[in-house]
């Protein structure tokens, strides 16, 4: 058919413009009010979240939730991928079920291991039955701040392996069998193959999903705040607060920045550190 | 492939996978117990798996507390919303990336792939402050648009690879028989495009019905249902945060699994 | 039924040129080839013809109108696709009246039609079944059976049958020439296999890197190529082609000494591996055996004629063994004569 060159751009233009309006100008504008107070540019906003007193626990906060949760889901989820490589009957209905948390809302998750998490909860009820406790204890108070940490993490790995999951499952599809025999023709044990075939050919996967699951994990916020309130500061947790309570958009637009920031370096470093060389790739 | 394994170590791998299928569904059933058991259930000590009083009608109690049931409105809204617009401006585009070479398609992935880049929800801030400007405040509508940039660059990328699955060569087959361009769309193109499209409006409607911060920024009384939420964590009684838990969590679930098929092939995780 | 005049087509991809001014009619009722190797802008022609791409330069007429600007569905065209194109969710009749519908023929019309063409085919017992649960075999019948069923005045197939296995293809080939013959219908074929297009056409049109070589009957085609392409790319076992230099308007290799209608200078002999006969060594063209492959219905033989790399066949029975030395007698009348560096055919036509 003659084709009428402008027909790809008509039909791309609705969703570029839509971008352009909701996603590009907003972000403009998030670094724009991060330095600007009444009287224009200034650095006012960054001077007040760098003094603020939850500012050093939230940036903490944020950075130990994210080293602790992440290398977490991902061995956690290179262990279930491989598990699912081995089943055969069924392996749809347990990926599936894995694959669960995916569709829940993080504020949900908060909420699902708040039941099991609280004073009178169902692990206190299980550690008492047990014989281990005498009556509710708390774990998620600020008195108990390892305690709340714990509880945080394990609700974030429970709520986000899923993608990670998906992610190494997607990357491992795409592995041809037949290095893995090839190796164990040439003498490979198990554990052999896993690290000299596997993992390797899995490097972009891993860096898709560290990338992926990092620059999320600066973000956490419902599931914070479900199961700790403010006891536990967090970045996007500190913007919210900035932005309702205190009514200063500037500040919350400088925390937004913050967070944006070091997305990009975190990025950066893992393309950086995890780079597969072209030769090299599959 | 599944290669025989030995009697013991077969025991301990399957015992392995039911733990972590306890893992990921006793949360789950625990909310649920929490959210049918109500408020005899929340101060039971200690909590047993299957507390005494089960019923309905705390679930009914929560959707009749004040705001809940206005809330679960506009999360409705927000989410349909959302559907039709991300597919509405997605469709079109996948289309055209599938289809065409052009000039600028390599920068129109990039711009949609950067979004997923950035902290998304971040950018409600100055949404907020435009919206208040523009009259799309504290409503679902506004809601929608942010949830819609969320969406977008799932629906763009999911039905750019729907569209090429459907080979060139059915569309020319319906020009050469008798279909303006237009007509061959809808009359072949469409009817196999049906089943992804779907499963990508369900997943719209998943990630508006799920999203919390930019719901909780843009709305002040016309909250949906997770603004809502987040909104009384503090102040509500435990069995009401998790019955609003149950209803957050239900239809996400539900959905994603009637379309866990076609999910799968998108993501490239189908069994071989 | 009409005929196609295609009146100096050329195309361009960006600067990469895909067929340079190209001029070929096909009369009304016949069927001509397209064949060549891939890339040699065959289909590329064929799409020009149906409307799905548009020429850089010329004319596209069928039945006497000119097309250019014309949709592929106001052409008067019909055309099978090289991987069918069988619409997915429709089943084989609706399929089969997918033209007709689009149409608005009347419902009992189209039915009728669709029953019609389907029995061409020999499909009409699986008028409801659905594509997905067919063999590629019978797929390739429903889409030819939907292009026949609009009774076009042109129909193009584009490779149909390059997708099926080599026993089916024959089947279908035959099937094929006996159902156009008897509809009559002005044919454009594309396909890059010599026997399909020498079984089935009228008249072979050569393609060769954008450009026709040569265009004519099968039986001219292979005993009289005009190109050394054309020599080499029709028959099996391919053409042999010998270099060497004639004196005095004739040729001398080994016992070999045959008359050449270059008087002097580099010529290329086309040989065909069928008309050269085994005779013992010391009589006609010197060759080495190397490998000895009994075909069954002949003996294959390869090997080298004073260094330059030649076939030949023998009755499957003769005492011939590899590192042998034979003669090969070549017969004068079915010799073609090239051009070493144009590749042209040399003497008279």
């Amino acid at each position: 058919m003659t084709q009428k060159a402008w027909i790809p751009y008509v039909l791309v233009a609705p969703a570029v413009i839509f971008l352009g309006v909701l996603f590009i100008l907003p972000l403009v504008q998030t670094l724009a009010m991060s330095v600007s107070d009444e009287n224009g540019l200034s650095l006012a906003n960054y001077t007040r979240m760098l003094g603020d007193l939850n500012f050093a626990d939230a940036l903490r906060n944020t950075f130990l939730l994210t080293l602790v949760a992440v290398p977490a889901q991902i061995v956690l989820a290179l262990v279930m991928a491989t598990m699912i490589a081995k089943i055969g009957r069924g392996r749809d209905l347990v990926l599936w079920v894995w694959v669960i948390p995916l569709a829940i809302s993080d504020l949900a998750a908060g909420l699902a291991w708040l039941s099991i998490l609280q004073s009178n909860g169902y692990l206190n009820s299980a550690l008492h039955g047990l014989g281990l406790l005498d009556g509710p204890t708390p774990w998620l108070t600020q008195e108990t701040p390892l305690a709340l940490f714990v509880g945080i993490a394990l609700a974030e790995i429970w709520r986000a392996t899923a993608i990670v999951l998906v992610i190494l499952v997607a990357g491992m599809q795409l592995i041809p069998k037949e290095y893995a025999e090839a190796a164990e023709v040439f003498g490979a044990s198990p554990w052999q193959r896993f690290t000299r075939v596997t993992l390797p050919l899995l490097k972009p996967s891993i860096q898709s999903a560290l990338i992926l699951r990092t620059v999320l994990a600066f973000e956490v916020f419902a599931v914070v705040y479900a199961l700790g309130g403010r006891n536990f500061p967090v970045l996007v947790g500190e913007a919210y607060v900035w932005q309702g309570e205190n009514q200063n958009t500037g500040v919350a637009a400088a925390y937004a920045a913050l967070i944006m920031l070091i997305s990009m370096i975190a990025t950066a470093v893992y393309i950086r550190v995890l780079r597969t060389p072209r030769e090299q790739m599959a | 492939m599944n290669p025989a394994m030995s009697g013991p170590r077969r025991w301990l791998f399957w015992a392995g996978v039911a733990i972590l299928i306890l893992w990921v569904l006793l949360p789950i059933w625990l909310v649920a117990m929490g959210a049918f058991g109500g408020r005899p259930a929340v101060f039971q000590w200690p909590k047993s798996l299957l507390p005494g009083s089960l019923s309905l009608s705390h679930m009914a109690a929560f959707m009749n507390v004040e705001g809940v049931a206005n809330a679960f409105l506009n999360s409705l809204i927000a989410a349909a919303v959302t559907v039709v617009l991300s597919v509405a401006l997605g469709a079109p585009a996948g289309y055209a990336l599938a289809r065409y070479a052009f000039r600028g398609a390599d920068a129109f992935k990039l711009l949609v792939l950067l979004t997923r880049a950035f902290p998304l929800a971040i950018l409600a801030l100055p949404l907020a402050v435009a919206f208040i400007r523009v009259g799309l405040y504290d409503s679902p509508f506004g809601v929608a648009l942010m949830h819609t940039v969320l969406a977008l660059p799932f629906a763009v990328l999911v039905t750019q690879s729907l569209f090429m699955g459907i080979p060139r060569e059915l569309e020319e087959a319906a020009w050469v028989f008798g279909c303006s361009p237009i007509q061959a769309f809808f009359k072949v193109v469409m009817p196999l495009a049906v089943p992804g499209l779907t499963a990508t409006a369900i997943f719209a409607f998943v990630i508006s019905w799920n999203e919390v911060f930019a719901a909780s920024v843009l709305t002040v009384r016309e909250r949906t249902l997770t603004a809502y939420l987040l909104g009384v964590l503090s102040e509500s009684p435990l069995h009401t945060r998790f019955a609003g838990g149950l209803v957050l969590i239900l239809p996400s679930v539900l959905f994603v699994f009637a379309v866990r098929k076609w999910l799968f092939t998108v993501w490239g995780i189908s069994g071989k | 039924m009409a005929d196609i005049q295609i009146d100096r087509v050329a195309k361009y991809f960006g600067q990469a040129r895909a067929l340079a001014e190209l001029s070929l009619n096909v009369a009304d009722g016949e069927f001509v080839a397209l064949l060549g190797p891939s890339g040699c802008g065959k289909t590329t022609l064929l799409r020009i013809v149906a409307g799905l791409e548009t020429a850089s330069g010329g004319a596209i007429r069928i039945g006497g109108r000119d097309v250019g600007q014309l949709p592929p569905r106001a052409r008067g065209i019909a055309m099978v696709f090289q991987n069918y194109a069988v619409f997915p969710h429709l089943n084989v009749a609706d399929n089969i009246g997918f033209g007709l519908k689009m149409q608005g023929k009347p419902a009992d019309e189209i039915k009728r039609q669709v029953g019609r063409a389907a029995e061409m085919l020999r499909i009409g017992h699986l008028l409801d079944r659905w594509p997905a649960k067919m063999s590629g075999g019978q797929r390739q019948r429903v889409a030819v059976a939907r292009a026949l069923a609009v009774q076009p005045a042109v129909l193009l197939m584009d490779e149909p049958l390059s997708n099926l296995d080599a026993l089916l293809r024959l089947e279908m080939r035959a099937d094929l020439k006996a159902i156009l013959r008897e509809a009559g219908t002005t044919t454009l074929y594309v396909t890059h296999d010599q026997t399909e297009a020498m079984g089935l056409a009228d008249r072979i049109a050569v393609m060769h890197g954008g450009v026709i070589e040569q265009i004519g009957r099968p039986a001219d085609i292979y005993a009289r190529p005009a190109t050394r392409f054309v020599g080499g790319f029709m028959g099996s076992p391919p053409m042999n082609f010998l270099r060497t230099t004639a004196i005095d308007g004739r040729v001398r290799i080994g016992a070999a000494d045959l008359p050449c209608p270059r008087a002097s200078g580099d010529v290329e002999i086309g040989l065909r591996a069928e008309d050269a006969t085994p005779v013992p060594d010391g009589e006609g063209l010197p060759f080495d055996v190397r490998v000895v492959e009994p075909m069954g219905a002949h003996l294959l033989l390869t090997g080298a004629v004073e260094g330059r790399p030649a076939r030949a066949i023998a009755p499957p029975d003769a005492p011939i063994v590899a590192g042998a030395r034979i003669g090969l007698r070549p017969d004068p009348a079915r010799l073609s004569w090239f051009d070493p560096d144009t590749g042209h055919r040399l003497g008279a036509a």
